[in-house]
């Protein structure tokens, strides 16, 4: 009973400190932005931000199970979906700062970019994926979904190859910190070596069936 | 006699990080974006005070006023507050992210200066740091600055034509095109010393001209923006200014111009021929691989809600001026 408890409030630290960490920095980005302080471009400022922030709350994400499986402590699986969100939060402001601020709602050229230019073709569709596996993490959905639910979010492992990508072709020379992410993502990747192998061998096997 | 045998941990000489990239090792970390979420604040904040991270900031570089006659702003162009034109500039020099060039670039020293003009030419000239200012009369022009990258600022920048410097060099018949060249010193230049911090491009940093393109009377060789000499990060002493051009045509802090027969390759599009062209003309019908050039964001004052996404003009607005130097040519194709 005792043990427990001490776990659940494990969970609840640990689950405050992600709000704090998470949750903060995008007030104070808005607070800086709407009122000018975020230096001389403060929409390139916001999307890079929450593009970065997104890609780094994604990576924390995919650490929690193997750090939970090298230590242990089964219980740190609990604060998955919270990091989920959050990356899906920040991913989302993102694309609503593009719109917003950048494009100023210019819809066509929207449309356009999504279509035109691979590196956005590839970040959206990398959202909406995100975006289904944010709407399936309510229990209630999680619950009706049984086994598929699992399959569902396997997609997580797609997505971070495709904003990995899409972080790759965006930038204009400095390649430094995109490779740098690439290989942050192979490593976790690499971790799941086994699983994400057969995960590519069932599909083919469907499809060959 | 000691006889030091190295340990496998021992440091050696090389191992030592130097002094620059240790005290900017947070905005590296932060540049590679190493830094957890919770850091990601103080990244957001750098440009507002909250940086507790930051060192004390160094010196302000010292910029001093200049005698020139005043743009009369016909165009009633609104200009961009010299607090964001000095603060938000493309210098890879002094690092590849927008403010970096003026946090790492206040030690920069101008002061002696030599801008050599030589090649295919009677007369080379080398110009000394107070030639600069002297050798012509300053004039005061207010310019649209269109960055490749889809934003804008209007500057008041404070030069002199290219061409009256040209006529003083007198280029012969062979004289085609001009090759300008920024100055190259690692120690000075963080950027050209660390890859990381440089952004991954060739130095020193080359750009070029046709000859009637410098000749033009649009194009200048700017000394100074806000009716003061240039700031490191926007280009001191002596950069170059063609308005109907992407941005990173007009080349800064330049030790040499020469004049030559043949089209030289530029910095960008050695990097990547595919995007950046030698021409790099304004042309809101021809897009950047990656993004559409048909609008920009024209950089303002005020915050996220405040800022006007304007059309893109051909040649950025000055077509009158230089449209007729490029008739018959496929402006698709020399991009």
């Amino acid at each position: 009973m005792g043990d427990k408890l001490t776990t659940s409030h494990k969970i609840l630290v640990l689950k405050c400190v992600i709000h704090l960490a998470a949750f903060l920095p995008l007030f104070n980005l808005y607070y800086l932005a709407f009122n000018d302080l975020l230096g001389a471009d403060p929409v390139q400022s916001v999307i890079h931000f929450t593009g970065i922030g997104a890609f780094n709350l994604l990576l924390v994400t995919l650490t929690v199970s193997p750090v939970a499986k090298q230590l242990k402590q089964g219980y740190l699986l609990q604060v998955r979906r919270l990091l989920g969100l959050y990356a899906f939060t920040y991913a989302f402001m993102h694309l609503i700062n593009f719109l917003v601020f950048d494009l100023q709602l210019a819809w066509s050229l929207f449309f356009n970019e999504v279509l035109k230019r691979p590196y956005i073709t590839i970040g959206m569709i990398a959202f909406i994926l995100l975006t289904t596996l944010a709407v399936t993490s309510v229990n209630s959905i999680k619950r009706k979904m049984g086994k598929s639910w699992q399959r569902l979010h396997n997609v997580s492992y797609l997505i971070v190859i495709l904003v990995s990508v899409h972080f790759y072709w965006s930038v204009k020379s400095e390649l430094m910190a995109p490779l740098f992410y690439i290989m942050l993502t192979s490593v976790l990747l690499a971790f799941r070596y086994k699983k994400i192998k057969a995960l590519i061998l069932s599909v083919f096997v469907n499809k060959t069936r | 006699m000691l006889i030091k045998i190295p340990k496998s941990y021992d440091l050696k000489e090389s191992d030592v990080t130097p002094e620059d990239v240790y005290l900017n090792r947070r905005d590296l970390l932060k540049g590679m974006g190493f830094l957890g979420a919770g850091a990601l604040l103080a990244t957001a904040s750098a440009s507002a005070k909250a940086d507790w991270f930051s060192k004390e900031e160094t010196a302000k570089f010292k910029t001093t006023p200049l005698k020139y006659t005043p743009d009369a702003n016909t165009d009633k162009l609104i200009l961009t507050p010299e607090s964001k034109v000095i603060s938000h500039n493309n210098f890879y020099e002094f690092g590849a992210k927008k403010n970096q060039p003026a946090e790492l670039s206040q030690g920069f020293k101008v002061n002696p200066w030599q801008l050599t003009i030589s090649g295919e030419c009677d007369k080379p000239l080398t110009l000394d740091y107070d030639d600069l200012f002297k050798m012509f009369p300053l004039e005061e022009h207010y310019r649209k600055l269109r960055c490749v990258e889809a934003w804008s600022m209007v500057v008041p920048w404070i030069g002199f034509s290219l061409a009256d410097l040209l006529k003083k060099v007198a280029p012969n018949s062979s004289a085609k095109y001009l090759v300008f060249e920024t100055l190259h010193d690692p120690k000075q230049m963080p950027g050209q010393a660390n890859r990381h911090l440089g952004g991954g491009i060739a130095y020193p940093y080359v750009e070029g001209l046709r000859l009637d393109e410098a000749m033009n009377p649009l194009t200048l060789m700017s000394v100074g923006l806000y009716g003061k000499t240039l700031p490191p990060q926007n280009g001191a002493p002596i950069r170059l200014v063609v308005p109907w051009k992407y941005g990173f045509k007009s080349i800064k802090s330049i030790v040499s111009i020469k004049l030559v027969s043949r089209k030289p390759r530029t910095t960008w599009q050695k990097l990547a021929p595919s995007e950046y062209g030698f021409y790099a003309n304004v042309n809101p019908n021809h897009d950047h691989p990656r993004w559409s050039q048909a609008s920009e964001r024209r950089i303002t004052s005020g915050g996220l809600f405040s800022r006007n996404r304007i059309e893109t003009l051909p040649f950025n607005g000055y077509g009158e001026e230089v449209a007729d130097m490029y008739k018959g040519m496929n402006l698709r194709k020399h991009y």
